[in-house]
């Protein structure tokens, strides 16, 4: 888990000693193996919060015999023979929660028989079917995001709580009432059918972006980033991944978040103060993270129509390719953004479509776009869309004009760092002699 | 449970979406022979329903129609068993009632 404030890695201990390195080792597994087992556990047993109770206590197994013995050679099929062993004395002692488990166990198998394992030491892979459980639409929506970093990501209750800036016991309930939802109501863990998918996994790659975009844009708070956020969901991008490769959307979903995350260094200054792209030291961006984004752009781009997301991520290749703003392809960004309007419209997306067409055409034409958009009702309370038509407005010497955008997208601006940017833009035109055009 | 809520009767959303006799005749049949069905009912306008709550003192308020002015009514439903949610709102979006303007809650029928 990385530090929320900062973004670094917490500290570990350090190569001190065996145990030190045992203790680092082991972390890392039950990192790990954490979704793995739980996914498992939830697909025989049924029950989200047993498989959750038992793999703990697997773990908690773990930490006392390992150190001590050493760290099995399967250490995964270790974890789920001792959790599996744990659930079944459960079910000893609780009769009429085991007929209830029966029940849901025969419907689970009957729904999806279970692939033929040898005697535990092969774990199958069936995170994808808590994948879409997390995700499922008669879960809230808030809920999903918070599910699928408590169940795949295996972030503790109160790191959840710390991931979406709430107190840990409010999370703690929200957690305890989609696990109800998903018992009561009966939401299946099971992977759609084929014809399906399509349905269901945009609701997927939505949880996972959503969480992306909290990290990479926080919507409120002191941070302008919450690093651990956004690394948290390419995680889950890449678990999805090696489950799913041939899904050519969440290629595009991890290639876009991989070359946005790229430039993270460069989006802050020493003060964590924002720094807009055309300011940025484009040294600072990671250069192995654009490559690999790259190359997911062009197998989400590969054989046949493109997604949403793999146009966004063909967009953010773009401006991760360019030496600066001038030398941008901004013809090209401005055409995909026409096949993205297109694909999936949104006045957020005609946002970003007017300030490249600004970039192209010059900011009168920019802005007009921008104008157009007035009566958008979503748009009123959307600091960006503000912030553009200011910063538009200033670069065609209409100060007065950009001063009062500039207080407009103050007032509506979540972060701190958003604020004292707005600010200094603010000072900037004030001070500007009033005719010069 | 499969909660059918109508349009209110005074719209006439319904009839443009083609949501006719015959659609609910074929629903009520492929429901029954998917060997799901358990109850259900259609039930019968809402200007003939009565409502009545019970105060604290166990007095009786008894009021017509139904218990608050809302732009969906309770139009009938159906109890079906099937294994999981997916299913039921599988079903659920097979209801003509679904259509037109009316939605279909789906809840579990609370087990004892």
């Amino acid at each position: 888990m990385a530090d929320a404030r900062t973004g670094k890695p917490t500290d570990r201990p350090g190569p001190e000693g065996v145990e030190a390195s045992v203790e680092a080792s082991v972390e890392a597994i039950f990192r790990e193996e954490h979704g793995r087992l739980l996914a498992s556990l939830v697909r025989r047993f049924g029950d989200l919060d047993l498989a959750e109770e038992v793999a703990s206590e697997a773990i908690e197994a773990a930490l006392v015999h390992w150190p001590v013995g050493g760290v099995p050679p399967k250490p995964g099929a270790w974890l789920m023979t001792t959790a599996r062993r744990r659930a079944v004395d459960r079910l000893r002692r609780d009769k009429a929660y085991a007929a209830r488990l029966a029940v849901m166990q025969v419907e689970a198998e009957r729904a999806a028989p279970a692939p033929a394992a040898g005697a535990g030491d092969e774990m199958p892979d069936e995170r994808l079917q808590l994948f879409f459980t997390c995700a499922h639409p008669a879960l809230h929506a808030d809920d999903r995001g918070a599910l699928m970093l408590r169940c795949l990501a295996g972030l503790t209750t109160p790191e959840v709580a710390r991931a979406f800036l709430v107190p840990s016991a409010t999370m703690g309930k929200r957690i305890v009432r989609a696990k109800k939802k998903i018992r009561e109501a009966r939401i299946p863990f099971r992977v759609p059918d084929a014809d399906e998918l399509p349905e269901r996994l945009p609701g997927v790659l939505q949880v996972i972006y959503s969480i992306f975009t909290e990290g990479y844009a926080a919507s409120s708070g002191p941070h302008l980033q919450r690093l651990d956020l956004a690394e948290e969901a390419i995680r889950l991008a890449r678990i999805l991944r090696r489950l799913l490769p041939a899904e050519r959307e969440l290629a595009g979903l991890l290639a876009l978040m991989l070359l946005v995350h790229a430039r993270r260094d460069a989006r802050t200054g020493p003060e964590g103060d924002l720094v807009l792209l055309d300011e940025q030291d484009r040294a600072r961006w990671d250069r192995a993270m654009i490559e690999e984004g790259r190359g997911l752009v062009a197998a989400a781009l590969a054989g046949g129509p493109p997604g949403p997301y793999g146009v966004q991520a063909a967009i953010a290749a773009l401006h991760d390719e360019a030496a600066d703003v001038a030398t941008t392809d901004w013809p090209q960004i401005v055409a995909l953004y026409d096949v993205l309007l297109a694909l999936a419209p949104s006045p957020v997306v005609e946002v970003n479509r007017a300030a490249a067409v600004a970039l192209r055409d010059g900011p009168e034409a920019g802005l007009a776009l921008l104008d157009a958009l007035a009566g958008e009702p979503r748009l009123r309370a959307y600091s960006p869309y503000v912030s553009a038509r200011a910063d538009l407005l200033q670069r065609l010497g209409r100060f007065p004009e950009a001063a009062a955008a500039y207080r407009a997208a103050l007032a509506l601006a979540g972060t701190e760092p958003e604020r004292a940017h707005l600010r200094r833009r603010l000072a900037a035109v004030e001070s500007a002699p009033p005719d010069r055009v | 449970m499969l909660m059918i809520q109508s349009a209110a009767a005074d719209e006439a959303a319904e009839a443009a979406e083609g949501c006719t006799v015959e659609d609910w005749i074929a629903y009520d049949t492929a429901v029954r022979d998917a060997g799901i069905w358990v109850a259900g009912h259609s039930l019968a306008d809402l200007t003939t329903a009565t409502t009545v709550r019970v105060g604290p003192g166990g007095e009786r308020t008894v009021t017509d129609g139904p218990f608050a002015e809302t732009r969906e009514v309770l139009g009938g439903y159906y109890v079906i068993d099937v294994p999981d949610l997916d299913t039921a709102l599988d079903w659920a979006a097979r209801c003509p009632g679904a259509r037109g303007g009316g939605s279909v809650v789906v809840r579990p029928v609370a087990e004892f």
